[in-house]
């Protein structure tokens, strides 16, 4: 990179191109956003920006148990998911990277083979398995299915994240009289933090983002999340469609990804470069 | 090139160390053993639990008729349901469907996300916008982003419909195919942009400046350097995204619900379980699908020489 003169057709040219793809990302979400300000009436009008401002469709859903009890929902349920996969795939993780023994790559072929399974194939056994053990329209009921289908995931970013951390370390304090089990927790679960930190990210937005499971496997608000919350939405009467709180729901459920985003991109940029094809 | 020969020889050693620990067992390396055991056990169980158990059931379900309406009616009737979905024109169409959002929407994000990655990579400033811009469309619900696009080519409401004379696209087969595309695209772009990033940054820039001084054009190093070098990541990204949207279902869910013919096999096999109550039907499309994604993922393997990902892990 250094000592590389830039002229200024080539600032323009990639200052276009920047512009470009920071507007095709985020035109389809600023609609939303837009849809989510407008009054009744100015959703029946095309225009990009509201003819009629309103926060109404927002106080509509926030006040509602229809909303909120599914927001509390995917909270609970994704936060859980998440730890208990990434509890789990750091241990298979850190074996897989560290470790020498029998099965490793049983056990990575199983990992793609799940982490590219057709989710459809599991719901009609599922909702039946699930119906019989009682776990059907529960918190556990979603919660399995995506622990099973974060670990894959989790699996590959991790043991990605494990293969950077210097392993002298490790010697060190086996040397020092650490079995491999303490050196794991004491001397590398600290310096895997970040890894696992941007892995967690990475999970929790599979099951935020979680729609199929999340309407096969619940049937009242007691445990659907907030993407199929919004599909069971009614407007005020029968003959109107709820465009207005539809958006503003959309937007709420986008403002943790943003957040995310916008905090931890570099992490999350390096999570999903590293985990699939980094050799 | 030569480095995609090495990423193939050592792909194919990763089976050894065990093989030649063999015959001078330590203590040691018996503990290690066990602890790899041990530590992946938890992680096994529950991968094996959620989809091996359930698509043994699958299996065994899809040889039974097997109506929740008519529970006593369950009885074994060998390959009947394969036959009558195989023999349904409802399937064929579904699949079809599904192969051509597959095959338009990996292609087009293709070229889309290799331009992406060239612009992560190489603009001047402002990398980190638009690696931040570019993440949104990946981390946002897909649900959220379907209604958006519903709403967006709604007649009369949506500023897409206004710009193309307020046609009703949702409502005719290959408009509503086309959107659902279109939303697709939208949405993983960034994902294979960035895989297609991470084999970018593996082309080594010293090459690049090389073939410029020997006066190649930036097409020429692009289709003669870049382009060989980043052939393993390619195909990687290729076979993510393309059992990835075989199994495409909440975009269409909510942009259609599957209406005029634009259902995918995954939104068949939801409505013959929550509409038709028909777990036999529905176990037996399961399994056609899983049969239909090993397929995939036999040719990417086999025909194309993809080195499945589990098998750069272990290198190194």
């Amino acid at each position: 990179m250094a000592a590389v003169t830039t002229t200024p057709r080539q600032k323009i040219g990639w200052g276009s191109a920047n512009v470009v793809v920071v507007a095709l990302a985020l035109i389809p979400v600023l609609w939303l956003v837009s849809l989510s300000f407008k009054t009744p009436t100015a959703v029946l009008d095309p225009s990009f920006v509201p003819s009629q401002w309103t926060w109404s469709n927002y106080t509509q859903i926030l006040s509602t148990s229809q909303f909120i009890r599914p927001l509390v929902n995917s909270i609970g349920i994704g936060a859980i998911s998440t730890l208990i996969a990434v509890v789990l795939a750091s241990m298979a993780a850190y074996a897989v990277a560290r470790l020498q023994f029998p099965g490793k790559s049983v056990l990575i072929g199983m990992a793609l083979l799940i982490a590219v399974f057709p989710q459809i194939a599991l719901v009609t056994p599922m909702f039946s398995i699930e119906r019989s053990l009682g776990l059907f329209n529960t918190w556990p009921g979603l919660i399995i299915p995506y622990v099973a289908f974060g670990l894959p995931l989790g699996i590959y970013t991790l043991s990605a994240f494990f293969r950077e951390i210097p392993w002298e370390l490790e010697k060190a304090a086996k040397m020092d009289g650490a079995t491999p089990f303490q050196a794991f927790v004491k001397v590398i679960a600290p310096l895997a933090a970040p890894g696992m930190v941007t892995t967690a990210i990475l999970v929790f937005f599979a099951c935020w983002n979680d729609f199929l499971f999340a309407i096969s496997f619940t049937s009242t608000v007691s445990s659907r999340t907030a993407p199929a919350s919004i599909a069971y939405f009614s407007g005020s009467s029968q003959f109107t469609v709820p465009t207005g709180p539809i958006a503003a729901a959309a937007v709420v459920i986008t403002i943790p990804i943003i957040i995310f985003v916008l905090f931890f991109q570099r992490r999350i940029v390096a999570g999903l470069t590293s985990g699939a094809v980094k050799g | 090139m030569s480095e995609a020969v090495g990423t193939v020889a050592a792909s194919e050693t990763i089976e050894e160390p065990p093989g030649r620990r063999k015959p001078q067992l330590s203590e040691g390396a018996r503990a290690e053993r066990r602890l790899g055991w041990m530590l992946c056990a938890p992680a096994v169980i529950v991968m094996v639990a959620v989809t091996a158990f359930p698509v043994g059931y699958a299996i065994y379900l899809s040889l039974e008729r097997y109506n929740l309406e008519l529970p006593k009616a369950v009885k074994f009737i060998g390959f009947s349901n394969y036959a009558a979905v195989l023999g349904s024109p409802y399937w064929w169409q579904a699949l079809k469907v599904t192969v051509i959002i597959t095959v338009f929407s990996v292609a087009i994000t293709l070229v889309l996300g290799m331009i992406l990655a060239m612009v992560m990579h190489r603009t001047l400033f402002g990398r980190g916008t638009v690696r931040t811009a570019a993440l949104i469309p990946y981390g946002i619900v897909t649900v959220a982003a379907a209604y958006g696009w519903q709403y967006a080519w709604t007649p009369g409401q949506g500023y897409l419909a206004a710009a193309f004379n307020n046609n009703a696209a949702l409502t005719s087969e290959v408009k509503a195919i086309a959107v659902i595309i279109l939303a697709e695209i939208w949405k993983t772009t960034p994902f294979m942009g960035l895989l297609l990033l991470a084999g970018l940054s593996l082309v080594s820039e010293d090459l690049q400046k090389a073939a410029k001084v020997d006066g190649a054009t930036a097409w020429q190093r692009f289709t003669k350097i870049t382009l060989p070098l980043m052939k393993p990541a390619i195909l990687v990204a290729l076979l993510f995204r393309t059992l990835d949207s075989f199994r495409i279902f909440d975009n269409i869910f909510i942009l259609t619900a599957g209406a005029n013919g634009t259902g995918s096999v995954s939104v068949l096999g939801y409505h013959n379980l929550f509409n038709a109550l028909n777990l036999g039907i529905g176990s037996a499309i399961s399994i056609l699908i899983f049969i239909c994604v090993a397929i995939i993922a036999f040719l990417f393997i086999k025909g194309f020489g993809t080195a499945a990902p589990g098998t750069d892990i272990a290198k190194r």
